[in-house]
């Protein structure tokens, strides 16, 4: 009791917070809002101007959206944006037909979603589909449009198939980016400690209503799982449960799962932000062309070598060293087992890597925004008078000092949980060294960023 | 309650959908033509026709989808307005006369950057003195424009006009009478001349370059040397021997294979080629362009002025010229 009063702090003890978080209410307009947004992104995809840098939807999406849930809410909110996100809106109103009322059922086949897709293949394949198409997404927004008209479609025919919200657990593509570095956020929603079997069992009685995410919220464990809907808060027993702040390294620190999915997403991740940075920030003009030439002969060798690279040979490169790790450590242990544990010790270096990259461009990018905001479809328009401000870096000297001191944490905090995940395989004492060869590979991967990063 | 937020969430949807109709009906300038470039091979610009009425004004807000362009309206003393991706350029253009006038691009944006052309239509009553077009020289003499047309006596030195000019006092009537300088290639004007004149063969050249030099309005070096770096050194070349970034992987042009296939530009190096073609011929060429070599026609991009000046520029790479004081 004494280690989790020290690590976590329950947000809900204080009962006005609780009130807030129990009222649909505030939620609820938060999420109409960025309907609103979603809606105009849409508009402005379609019918304002087809210049990436003058169209609300392009910046707004990928500079000032995709920049602030890297930066600010993920790392310290962890799926606080899927709380907010209003892609499961539509959905959900035709299958329950309410908004702010439970319960309900209209349009809604109930099926469960299929057991052999209850993992991340399916968001790490369309999480690598946007990756394909990255700098084509990135700089066109019609494309950005038909992307979340997409996402719109798919997540609406989900929710009248599929029971809750099932597009969000097992499909939507940002979701599995979100989920996995979750794990490391400092902000989760978890059964109050020390509840008894009956209170638990409560919780459990009103499993899977009390959960749209289809969890039992009494055996909450981790934030992957977790879409921070708060509707848990809101059922009979919802007493029961807790917004907690905790630690960074709470989930990361302690003994667990990783299957073999979620290995291959965290591997994927890493080898996307390596091949983003190269595409974005690196000196390669071909590469660019080919990344942005979709369905040309140079982008299939890109498409290629992005799948080989991210799902291959970073799996590989892993899998290698877990062997070795194994070999030289005496390890009993499968090396299935070995190599899921030690890519889940590498989620530290993959976010701060997405951090890094992303520093390396929102700050340079940002001053799009202010046209932007006066003139979403690029018409000419100037609402707040901030159309003319010119475009100007900010943060310019300071973001290589800044990239650097992210990568270098992500490095310590990696090798500390691969140490700490060695250690818990049964690496202890004088054979602490057979852990170089993931140590290496954690270097090798912080070297590679800060090489296609700062140069 | 919950219906109070199914109508919130509808009105929030209107709202924003409205934004657009709303905006473009109060803020927007309905007169304002976008107008976006882009490179041929990504579709050229985004409008190939664009409409007007005589004295009303067209305001073109322009933008680059990939590379910087420019734009330009031929025949026309209009500065060329930059076109940046990413960034809008805005010009006004006012036509006092009815007719089709071509607008196009004049920065290299890619291999077919000449193909970068549009026009704007212009309807409405023509004015009283709108001057009467006259055919240019080449169709009034009837000159076959592929036809070979090498020079077979060559200058032992390079002519210069600056030499014939302090003879001034005594150059012939030949040299005075422009259209007789300009249907005839130089080669046939130092005929004629040597025939009339007691001269050395190196003195009738310098006056065949004073000559020519004395066709030139003001100003006519530097416009011609503008328009050759605009829009013919890709091909031509800086020194004009036909070996410009564009056409340095083709052949060189072989007389007998003419049209057969793509080759690169004559060689204006060589003094055959430019003395055998008359002023008449070399603005006819402009005007058609070279057919089937891939020469763009320029006739209606570049005024009479322009191509006057930029033909004379082209036997800059044969002869001293120098603008008249």
């Amino acid at each position: 009791m004494e280690k989790a009063a020290l690590y976590h702090f329950d947000l809900t003890r204080y009962a006005w917070l609780r009130r807030l978080l129990t009222s649909r209410w505030p939620q609820f307009i938060l999420r109409a809002i960025t309907l609103a947004g979603f809606v105009l992104v849409i508009l402005t995809g379609f019918i304002g101007s087809p210049v990436g840098s003058r169209n609300f939807a392009v910046m707004f999406v990928w500079i000032a959206w995709w920049s602030a849930l890297k930066l600010i809410m993920l790392p310290f909110g962890g799926r606080a944006w899927c709380s907010i996100c209003p892609i499961p809106m539509p959905g959900e109103w035709l299958q329950q037909g309410w908004l702010v009322k439970p319960g309900g059922k209209m349009f809604n086949l109930g099926l469960r979603w299929p057991r052999r897709l209850r993992n991340t293949w399916l968001q790490s394949a369309g999480f690598a589909a946007i990756g394909l198409f990255s700098a084509l997404t990135l700089t066109t927004p019609v494309v950005t449009a038909w992307i979340f008209v997409g996402l719109i479609v798919v997540a609406v025919a989900v929710s009248v198939i599929f029971e809750q919200r099932s597009f969000c657990r097992y499909l939507c593509p940002m979701g599995g980016f979100i989920g996995l570095y979750a794990t490391m956020a400092p902000l989760e929603l978890r059964p109050q400690p020390g509840l008894t079997p009956v209170e638990k069992g409560a919780a459990a009685r009103e499993w899977p209503r009390g959960c749209p995410w289809i969890n039992n919220p009494a055996a909450l464990k981790a934030n992957a799982n977790c879409g921070l809907c708060l509707e848990c808060l809101r059922t009979e027993s919802g007493a029961n449960m807790a917004l907690n702040v905790r630690s960074f390294d709470a989930e990361l620190g302690q003994p667990g799962a990783f299957r073999l999915d979620e290995a291959f997403l965290s591997l994927g991740l890493l080898g996307s932000v390596m091949i983003y940075s190269a595409v974005f920030q690196g000196p390669w003009g071909a590469l660019k062309n080919a990344a942005l030439n979709a369905g040309s002969g140079a982008w299939w060798s890109f498409a290629a070598f992005f799948l080989l690279a991210s799902f291959g040979l970073l799996p590989a490169l892993l899998a290698g060293a877990s062997a070795l790790v194994r070999r030289t450590g005496n390890l009993a242990q499968p090396l299935q087992m070995v190599f899921t544990l030690f890519s889940r010790a590498l989620l530290p270096l993959g976010l701060l890597s997405w951090i890094a990259f992303t520093v390396s461009f929102a700050f340079g990018k940002l001053a799009y925004l202010w046209p932007v905001l006066s003139d979403p479809f690029g018409w000419g328009w100037n609402l707040f008078g901030t159309a003319s401000v010119e475009w100007q870096p900010y943060l310019l000297s300071a973001t290589p000092v800044i990239e650097t001191v992210l990568l270098v944490t992500g490095l310590i905090w990696s090798g500390r949980t691969i140490l700490k995940t060695a250690e818990q395989l049964g690496v202890r004492g004088e054979r602490r060294w057979a852990a170089a060869p993931v140590l290496l590979f954690a270097l090798a991967g912080t070297l590679t960023m800060l090489w296609l990063l700062i140069g | 309650m919950e219906k109070l937020a199914k109508i919130l969430v509808v009105v929030l949807i209107l709202l924003v959908a409205a934004v657009p109709l709303l905006g473009q009906q109060i803020i927007a300038q309905p007169e304002t033509i976008e107008l976006r470039a882009r490179m041929p091979e990504n579709g050229g610009w985004s409008q190939e026709f664009i409409y007007g009425l005589v004295n009303v004004p067209i305001k073109l807000r322009m933008t680059s989808d990939d590379v910087v362009h420019s734009f330009a309206l031929a025949q026309s003393s209009l500065p060329s307005v930059e076109i940046f991706p990413g960034k809008f350029s805005e010009t006004e253009l006012v036509f006092d006369q009815p007719g089709e006038y071509t607008f196009y691009c004049t920065r290299w944006c890619g291999a077919n950057h000449w193909r970068m052309r549009g026009t704007i239509v212009i309807e409405g009553p023509a004015s009283s003195d709108q001057p009467t077009s006259v055919p240019p020289l080449f169709l009034q003499l009837g000159l076959d424009l592929d036809a070979p047309h090498f020079a077979r006596v060559i200058p032992s030195n390079r002519p210069e006009s600056a030499r014939a000019s302090e003879r001034t006092n005594a150059l012939p009537d030949g040299l005075t009478d422009g259209e007789n300088i300009w249907s005839k290639s130089p080669e046939a004007l130092w005929k004629d001349l040597k025939a009339d004149e007691d001269l050395d063969d190196q003195s009738v050249w310098d006056m065949v370059a004073w000559g020519l030099n004395q066709q030139g309005s003001s100003g006519w070096m530097g416009q011609g040397r503008e328009l050759y770096t605009q829009n013919c050194l890709a091909c031509h070349s800086e020194s004009g021997r036909g070996d410009g970034v564009m056409v340095r992987d083709l052949p060189p042009m072989n007389h007998d294979k003419m049209g057969s296939e793509a080759t690169r530009p004559p060689d204006f190096s060589d003094p055959a080629v430019l003395l055998g073609a008359s002023p008449a011929l070399l603005e006819g060429k402009i005007i058609r362009g070279g057919m089937g070599t891939g020469m763009p026609y320029w006739g209606n991009i570049f005024t009479s002025e322009q191509i006057r000046s930029l033909v004379l520029y082209l036997y800059s790479f044969q002869m001293e010229l120098e603008e008249r004081p």
